[in-house]
């Protein structure tokens, strides 16, 4: 028991180990120079290419398709489901 | 087990807390949602049953770097469904209610976000805790998302007041949305979820042919026995892009598999196109779904202790939901009314299709058990909604 103990310790340091270490790297591609300048940006303004435009709607058809359908998550909204049945 | 979920969920909120901890100094962004207030009717009629009800959702920034919301949802439902109909109990009315708080905190490019979700049936009830964060990268170009909720659910029973049971429900999602071109938007989404507890429908049975019966004709049913645990992952790939003319197409495909055995594919593909100068915007869409059934779900069982785990809900089949999305949105006040900004009315309509490959329609008990048609049934999905921005 002792040494389970031990090394999901020792896996959760991992993680946050791999995970400072990815951070620091992002950190360092901080200066990456934006290949698409806000200027050039005008696209994504138009309400025509928002991600989710009807978040009330989005969240109702998300939940008529779970509620019928096996598959769940990775839809893109916040989540959080309402464990509804 | 359990020492294996809570370890989990122990690592999984240790990197959480790291990220967060790490993503303020990674990159100065964000923006709040808009101030916006929705009112939503919605209507569902298809295989005996019919859901609809109203949602609202009020949402509200202060200081600049706060934003709290409100949704109310609410779901009628009368319901005679296939299932209803196999177990030989009549129709019901029920009414769901579901409430929603949530609050965003924008601090440089960083937005913290927290909710609470609350649901509740005479017969069941729910609540669940989430944590997003979202942050801002490489000149806005990219946007990182990571989230966690826990939920805790309650299973009662109708005329069974000694009857309770829990589900204790995980979920870890991360998430991220590039901008690859000056048309072109890109996203990928994985989730993880768990849940453990009273994971059956108390009320559906599964079937077995009946010991009794020499012929093998019919059948009897049972109470399921689901497994207590499940473990899902969900990855998927979305893009949208702004064509030369003002019109935007996009698409969507999710993979998905659980620890049941059902493995499932969802593609969708989609147009929206605002009508030359008016302030009409069409939109139409078509989605295809198709999953694999689970491994303890069968029609017909040969016996009542056929296996340990046994199933009959048809959501746990092999099926294929095809469906059609049509919309309409007219745009008003587009220069400001008073204190709003603009507004808009929306009507959709979404037309589904399922077909089942290995559910049968077991309510007409005259057949041969085991021989009856194959299932299917098509439903019609209404919203009508006005959303205004001040």
């Amino acid at each position: 028991m002792r040494d389970t103990g031990f090394s999901a310790r020792a896996t959760v340091l991992q993680r946050c180990a791999m995970l400072v270490t990815i951070g620091l790297m992002l950190g360092g591609c901080g200066n990456i120079e934006p290949w698409v300048k806000p200027y050039e940006r005008q696209a994504f303004a138009d309400p025509i290419m928002a991600l989710d435009a009807n978040p009330v709607s989005s969240a109702y058809i998300d939940h008529v398709y779970e509620a019928r359908e096996s598959a769940r998550g990775a839809v893109g909204s916040s989540g959080g489901g309402c464990g509804c049945n | 087990m359990q020492s294996r979920i809570s370890l989990g969920t122990t690592s999984w909120l240790a990197m959480l807390l790291a990220a967060m901890a790490l993503l303020p100094a990674l990159a100065p962004a964000g923006t709040l949602p808009e101030d916006r207030a929705d009112l939503l009717y919605h209507r569902y009629e298809g295989g005996g049953v019919t859901i609809q009800g109203p949602s609202v959702l009020v949402r509200k920034t202060m200081a600049e770097k706060y934003s709290v919301s409100a949704n109310y949802y609410v779901d009628m439902i009368s319901s005679a469904s296939i299932d209803v109909r196999v177990s030989g109990a009549s129709r019901y009315s029920e009414q769901r209610n579901q409430y929603n708080l949530g609050f965003d905190y924008l601090r440089g490019k960083t937005t913290y976000s927290l909710g609470y979700t609350d649901s509740s049936e005479n017969d069941y009830k729910a609540g669940t805790f989430s944590f997003n964060i979202a942050q801002d990268l490489f000149g806005d170009l990219t946007t990182l998302n990571m989230g966690f909720s826990k939920g805790s659910d309650t299973v009662r029973k109708r005329n069974d007041p000694g009857f309770e049971a829990g589900i204790d429900r995980w979920s870890y999602r991360v998430g991220l949305t590039q901008i690859l071109t000056k048309r072109l938007l890109m996203g990928a989404n994985l989730e993880v979820i768990t849940d453990q507890g009273y994971l059956n429908n108390p009320y559906r049975s599964f079937r077995y042919l009946d010991p009794e019966d020499p012929t093998g004709s019919s059948y009897r049913l049972a109470t399921e026995i689901y497994p207590r645990t499940r473990t899902s992952n969900a990855i998927s790939l979305s893009a949208r892009y702004f064509l030369p003319y003002r019109a935007a197409l996009h698409g969507s495909y999710r993979f998905f598999t659980d620890t049941w055995g059902i493995g499932a594919h969802t593609i969708e593909v989609g147009y929206v196109h605002p009508w030359k100068s008016t302030p009409w915007t069409f939109e139409a869409s078509m989605r295809f779904y198709r999953q694999s059934h689970a491994d303890f779900y069968a029609d017909l069982f040969a016996t009542r202790d056929f296996q340990n785990f046994m199933g009959r809900d048809k959501e746990l089949s092999t099926f294929t939901n095809k469906s059609l999305h049509v919309g309409a949105s007219y745009a008003f006040a587009n220069s400001g009314w008073r204190f709003i900004k603009r507004g808009t009315v929306n009507l959709f309509y979404d037309r589904l299709m399922f077909d089942y490959d290995d559910f049968r329609d077991a309510s007409n008990r005259g057949l041969v058990a085991g021989t009856e048609p194959l299932y299917s049934f098509g439903a019609n999905v209404f919203q009508c909604f006005v959303s205004i921005w001040f």
